[in-house]
């Protein structure tokens, strides 16, 4: 059951380029499902959609295994919340979350017992009286929210909801939109172009760029295994390191030289040629040396306190970024020698992957898994 | 030092500040002039308006019973009434719906029909006068209120007000009512007419002034004291008798501005601002 897209694609005209193309995911019954991608890569297009909003060009949706193209959103079921709250400004808290349920002629004594209930989830009980304009920006949203909640579909959209609010108030409704889709048991699916709240709060993540998309997973398994140049960049914090590299040799070899120090032992041989590698900035270490020796020069410290950002230049003009934890004292300008610990990705001349070599770091992931 | 050039700059700014106030209460004077002779006069005996002696000190609310009671004014009062009444909710209701349509339905040369709309506003009124006159004379609707009504029932004008009025509803807020399953019917009672609200008022304001101020049409169009409106009925006041009792005249014209006043006041409690803050971030 859930909900089936089958080659999912919105073009508008006939001559034009498809905004969105081919798209195909199966999303489970009661899982927070992120759709994820840079603005203009077609997520929000995807969600309304599915929504019902707007109409699909080609291809096939299915909700609880019925064919839904064509049926209007109202007999889709669901609930949506928009990254712009879309309250009725005119109505005050309640009558906002009562609005949809008066539409559908529900009982009144049911009415006020759902608004009660949802207001109480998100703690706005006591502002069931006020109009949205007397609401910061953070109630609005849960304004929002509560009128989802209310309505008893089991399914829920969300397009960018917290992308309105200060950063720590995200950090707060993240976890609570968490706790709320788990006890409600929605299905939720959720866009952003927040890689963060991909990876804390989904159970899938599609990854979209480019109207196509490039990786279904679990947030780990992208984070672990990225299928290609563009999620190995977009999901991780600093952003991963891409560099070319050649095989050592004229042979095929295990051995990737990105420069003197800096290379890569993997598991397989690879045939001769140039590669892209991917290390992520932990997964690089950097050591002080004395003038003119090393390969790199520092040209940024960011200290976090608990981490150290250092970005630094190697002698071959490529730009790294390392990651190192606590409080490293490096100074600008200083000459260091960079290398990899071990996990990086290679990257085939079509951007995919087409090798890891994993480290003694990931492997003790695995155990935990 | 530096006291002394802030206070300086303090005194050129409040000179500057006087000369732009002198201004305008000059011209707010200039303005008002007409409108406050008027109404001095109309406190004033025909006789001594006659004569000139404006600054008389025999003022009286006897021009005001006398408008009362020797003239049909409140039957003109009546008459206007009804009609602007029945226009402005007309004009409300047509004009909101035909925008709505211009807005939120796609329908075939949507756009191309909104244009043919807007095209009728450039033709003047006075230039519609005679083939108008010419078809409600065959609808026998002559010397009859359907007659100062019914080609008034709707408005190029307000449809293009109310439609760039419909075009500011957040795109959200219809595909928020559209999963909560809303028909158009009930998408524009609920959420288009309230969150317009402003705009409807200003509309009904504009189209109730605008039929009570109506001079030349119903003069065309209605033959007998029992129908018309005031404004003709002023213009009736002035001729009917050889001695134009001014002070009279004036007293009435008072009195049909009132209601034009009170429908400004109505409106302007409704032209404030940021009511519809909040809907969307």
């Amino acid at each position: 059951m859930g909900i089936e897209l089958q080659g999912i694609t919105k073009s508008y005209g006939h001559d034009t380029q498809p905004v969105l193309s081919a798209v195909n995911a199966e999303i489970q019954d009661g899982e927070l499902f992120v759709i994820v991608g840079p603005s203009g890569c077609g997520k929000s297009t995807l969600l309304r959609m599915i929504a019902g909003i707007i109409p699909i060009s080609d291809g096939i949706l299915k909700i609880n295994g019925q064919i839904m193209n064509g049926v209007p959103p109202k007999d889709r079921n669901l609930s949506m919340v928009f990254q712009s709250y879309a309250l009725y400004p005119f109505l005050n808290v309640a009558d906002n979350v009562a609005f949809g349920l008066k539409a559908r002629k529900m009982a009144p004594a049911e009415i006020e017992q759902r608004v009660t209930e949802a207001l109480t989830m998100v703690n706005l009980t006591e502002y069931r009286d006020r109009k949205p304009r007397e609401l910061s920006g953070g109630q609005r949203q849960r304004v929002a929210l509560a009128r989802a909640i209310a309505s008893d579909s089991k399914i829920c959209l969300m397009d960018e909801p917290l992308s309105n609010l200060d950063a720590q108030l995200r950090v707060r409704m993240r976890a609570e939109i968490c706790e709320l889709q788990r006890q409600l048991n929605l299905t939720l699916i959720y866009v952003t172009h927040d890689q963060t709240e991909a990876m804390t709060m989904a159970d899938h993540v599609m990854v979209l760029n480019d109207q196509h998309v490039q990786q279904i997973d679990t947030p780990l398994a992208i984070y672990n295994h990225p299928a290609n140049h563009f999620v190995a960049q977009f999901f991780g914090t600093p952003q991963i390191n891409l560099l070319s590299a050649m095989t050592s040799g004229t042979a095929a070899s295990a051995q990737l030289v990105i420069d003197d120090d800096l290379e890569i032992e993997l598991d397989q041989p690879l045939a001769a040629g140039r590669y892209t590698v991917g290390i992520r900035p932990n997964e690089l270490q950097l050591t002080s040396v004395a003038d003119q020796a090393g390969n790199a020069t520092v040209i940024n410290v960011e200290a976090l306190g608990d981490q150290t950002i250092i970005e630094a230049i190697l002698d071959n003009d490529v730009e790294v970024r390392v990651v190192a934890a606590g409080q490293m004292q490096v100074a600008l300008d200083q000459r260091v020698t960079i290398t990899a610990l071990g996990p990086a990705f290679v990257f085939g001349t079509d951007d995919t992957l087409i090798a890891e070599q994993r480290g003694a770091k990931d492997a003790r992931v695995a155990t935990v898994n | 030092m530096e006291n002394v050039s802030v206070q300086q700059a303090q005194r050129q700014r409040r000179l500057g500040n006087s000369l732009k106030y002198f201004g305008l209460v000059l011209l707010a004077l200039i303005v008002i002039f007409p409108f406050v002779l008027g109404l001095w006069t109309s406190f004033l005996p025909s006789m001594d308006i006659a004569k000139g002696s404006y600054w008389s000190t025999h003022l009286s609310l006897n021009n005001y019973v006398a408008a009362f009671t020797k003239t049909k004014i409140l039957r003109y009062l009546f008459n206007s009434l009804v009609i602007s009444t029945l226009v402005m909710i007309a004009h409300v209701f047509f004009c909101s719906l035909a925008a709505y349509a211009f807005v939120f339905l796609k329908f075939k040369y949507r756009d191309a029909l909104f244009y043919i709309v807007l095209a009728t506003m450039m033709l003047p009124f006075e230039a519609e006068v005679i083939p108008n006159f010419t078809t409600v004379r065959q609808l026998g609707l002559l010397n009859h209120y359907a007659v100062m009504i019914i080609p008034f029932l709707t408005s190029a004008f307000g449809i293009f007000m109310l439609r760039q009025a419909f075009l500011q509803i957040p795109a959200d807020l219809k595909a928020a009512a559209d999963v909560e399953g809303l028909s158009h019917w009930q998408f524009y009672w609920q959420v288009t007419l309230p969150y317009s609200k402003i705009s409807l008022v200003t509309l009904a304001a504009y189209s109730f002034l605008g039929s009570w101020n109506q001079y030349l049409w119903p003069m065309l169009t209605t033959f007998s004291d029992h129908l018309r409106p005031v404004q003709d009925g002023l213009r009736q006041l002035q001729s009917e008798e050889t001695f134009n009792d001014w002070g009279m005249i004036q007293a009435s014209a008072a009195i049909v501005v009132v209601p034009t006043l009170i429908v400004l006041l109505i409106g302007q409690h409704y032209f404030k601002s940021g009511l519809n803050a909040g809907a969307v971030k």
